[in-house]
């Protein structure tokens, strides 16, 4: 008699894949991406081009010379890519941002065994390793007016655009980051396809707005201006990086939140979602760690103390 | 708080397929291992005159029940067979005569009082018919001076794909589910009794608000379709509110879970006397020809069943005891039918070899489980064969229901490694 091959339960399985998650994100940066070419022209959209191709071949090449198998059709190279793209003034000389994604790629993620075991956000470390190496031109924003493109301070530091202008993206800053409104339409995007949860986001920008309002700032400037949107949807909900429960999430948002104002605030820097973001990666283990789950009728130690009482 | 569970599809093709009655097999082999639990000892030898309803099998231990002839005939042999779960066990081999004579000495059982109703369930070979297969009597087993029971759950949940035997046993023998339930209120004094039906299943809730709207205490509640509503935790929890602690059992929280067929079972028991020797199965899939839901005798092979539902036998793939999420996947057709399997599906293709890819922390997995457990977590620690970390992640409690191996995007055996977890876990040193 023909016998089969046996396999372990469940014998179904849903169709989520890790490269369809990464799909759904690059569909979430669509609007932003428009966004950026509208405001700050064509070379927005190489520049983006360009980092998601250079990923892509940074990741193939280390995967190569570690002889580990080939990983760039999970996509997440290429999601790595355009979010560093995002971090990056639109002036920025090409060979500055393939230096910004080795560091991303090969340095924060393969080097530490590839997607699923880096410690910290490759975008952002590439942004950070670029923002103090080439403080300069990583600071070189245009102010979209028209045809030209006008060097400015952005309106984080200035403080003097209209909300409107945050809004819809008229303003200086990276390319991606300017446009609260298609940063937005990507999140609520990622929501509604279940890829992210808005317990990070809503924590981290509503940490900022309290603080702002608290210390006597204006809120609603301090939440549409800088890279805090582009930080809070695309960063803090990065699933490696970030905690892996609810809870956690909550609170590596309020974190991330805390470390944003006290930078924006009281330091000498102009921008500090990105190292509030790297900062709470790499106490995520611990976030996680105190976080954990309690089954559903497990007895713990101090139950059983409370039973023998 | 509501418990986690995820949405599948329900493919309950055969919800309306009225249940056939199987030809009478030629020969059967009763497996003496029908159930968790101790196995029974066969008490016949090669050559006995058997009639339906005879006690082939039987053993002295409480964790077991007597074991029946499903057909009339002569007793071939004894033998031993490797069961899908990966257990061997002694088998009871009968060739049929075809007249299904049953044996004169059954008779209905006089059920006064609690221990006459638990003597009466483990004389029938009761066991829960809804997959896992507890021995019946051993739920009604508990102390009457330490515990008194409330509530009584019938388990008509049926949460996993493609199964409809549970339905089928609503539809067509709710008189006879009611006078089961009924007996054990009785017998037992319980105040409530609850049948948690989920929601896609509306003609038998409508059915059972019918019927019941004139009784008192008892209550048809409609559950969530979500996958395991109908695991025993989430269902007392849902009906009543109250967790079951790790290691207890629902009756020392006051509640006993008896799934549909079950207390159908005992009902009939208790009015013919006839014991556990048939029952109902869904054969489904899409290598069956004709879906249907069958009822055969205990011990019937499988191929005589899938081949009554006109099954591609020649191209078939893949075969399947039990639901999608949890059944067990048999290596050979001719494995015989067990008290506890409610479903044969055959498919075409073969199970898909998935390529695990490293865990991206999405959370999904923890997200799913129903009982609140970490499966990631618990992946990490078993590669690391931390048993420290497994037993304080609670790795006892998983029931294996492979919600988190369903939502994983990054393909990863989590269900399976649980399991193994679990047996290193719980090892000795």
């Amino acid at each position: 008699m023909k016998q089969y091959t046996v396999s372990p339960s469940p014998h179904l399985r849903s169709g989520a894949s890790t490269q369809l998650i990464m799909l759904h994100v690059i569909i979430a940066t669509v609007p932003a991406m428009a966004a950026s070419a509208i405001f700050f022209g064509w070379r927005a959209l190489t520049l983006v081009a360009f980092c998601a191709l250079t990923s892509m071949i940074w990741e193939r090449l280390c995967r190569l010379i570690m002889k580990r198998p080939d990983s760039t059709d999970d996509l997440s190279a290429l999601v790595t890519g355009i979010l560093l793209a995002f971090n990056l003034p639109v002036t920025l000389p090409i060979w500055c941002a393939a230096i910004g994604t080795f560091a991303a790629i090969v340095i924060t993620k393969q080097l530490f065994g590839g997607i699923g075991h880096n410690f910290a956000n490759p975008a952002i470390v590439g942004r950070i390793v670029l923002m103090l190496s080439f403080t300069g031109r990583m600071t070189e924003w245009v102010i979209p007016n028209g045809l030209d493109a006008v060097s400015s301070a952005t309106p984080l530091v200035t403080g003097t655009a209209s909300y409107f202008d945050l809004f819809i993206g008229r303003c200086g800053g990276c390319l991606g980051e300017t446009s609260a409104a298609a940063l937005l339409a990507g999140g609520i995007y990622l929501v509604a396809v279940k890829v992210i949860t808005p317990h990070a986001p809503l924590a981290f920008i509503g940490t900022v707005y309290a603080l702002s309002a608290i210390t006597g700032r204006d809120p609603i400037y301090q939440i549409l201006s800088g890279g805090l949107m582009l930080g809070a949807i695309f960063m803090a909900t990065d699933y490696v990086t970030t905690p892996i429960t609810k809870k956690g999430r909550v609170i590596f948002g309020i974190g991330c939140g805390i470390i944003t104002c006290v930078i924006r605030f009281k330091c000498n820097a102009p921008e500090g979602v990105s190292y509030s973001i790297l900062l709470m990666n790499i106490v995520t283990p611990y976030i996680d760690m105190f976080t954990r789950k309690k089954a559903f009728g497990g007895r713990y130690r101090r139950d059983k103390k409370e039973a023998a009482q | 708080m509501r418990l986690n569970g995820i949405r599948l599809s329900h493919r309950k093709n055969t919800e309306n397929c009225a249940t056939v009655e199987a030809a009478c097999p030629e020969r059967v082999v009763i497996s003496m291992s029908q159930h968790i639990g101790a196995p029974a000892e066969p008490t016949v030898k090669a050559g006995d005159e058997v009639r339906v309803g005879t006690v082939i099998g039987n053993a002295d231990t409480n964790m077991t029940c007597p074991i029946h002839s499903s057909v009339s005939g002569r007793v071939t042999g004894l033998g031993s067979l490797l069961l899908p779960n990966g257990k061997t066990c002694k088998t009871v081999e009968i060739e049929a005569d075809g007249l299904q004579t049953p044996d004169e000495g059954l008779s209905p059982p006089v059920i006064t009082d609690k221990a006459s109703l638990a003597a009466a369930v483990r004389a029938s070979g009761c066991c829960g018919m809804g997959g896992a297969g507890f021995p019946t009597h051993v739920k009604l087993a508990f102390d009457e001076k330490k515990t008194h029971i409330d509530t009584l759950i019938i388990n008509a949940a049926e949460c996993e794909p493609y199964i409809t035997s549970d339905h089928r046993e609503m539809m067509e023998n709710s008189d006879g589910m009611i006078n089961g339930m009924k007996l054990i209120r009785e017998v037992l004094g319980i105040e409530r009794v609850c049948i948690g039906i989920e929601e896609n299943k509306p003609a038998a809730i409508k059915l059972f608000r019918q019927k019941l709207s004139h009784e008192k205490g008892f209550e048809v509640l409609k559950l969530r379709s979500s996958y395991p509503q109908g695991a025993e935790k989430v269902i007392a929890y849902n009906a009543t509110g109250r967790v079951i602690g790790e290691g207890r059992l629902t009756s020392d929280y006051g509640i006993i879970v008896l799934n549909a067929s079950t207390v159908g079972m005992i009902n009939s028991y208790a009015e013919t006397g006839m014991p556990f020797v048939a029952r109902r199965v869904t054969i489904d899939g899409d290598a069956v020809g004709k879906p249907c839901n069958i009822r055969a005798p205990i011990g019937t092979p499988v191929i005589d069943l899938l081949n009554a539902a006109e099954t591609d036998t020649e191209n078939m793939k893949r075969l399947i005891a039990g639901g999608p999420m949890m059944g067990i996947s048999l290596y050979d057709p001719t494995l015989p039918l067990l008290k506890t399997t409610n479903a044969f599906l055959a498919f075409l293709h073969e199970a898909e070899e998935a390529k695990p890819s490293p865990c991206i922390r999405c959370g999904r997995c923890i997200e799913a489980c129903p009982l609140g457990l970490m499966p990631r977590e618990f992946e990490h620690a078993y590669d690391k064969q931390d048993r420290e970390r497994l037993n304080r992640l609670k790795i006892n409690l998983c029931m294996n229901c492979g919600s988190c191996t369903y939502v994983c995007p990054a393909k990863r055996p989590l269900a399976e490694k649980n399991q193994l977890a679990k047996g290193f876990a719980m090892s000795p040193r």
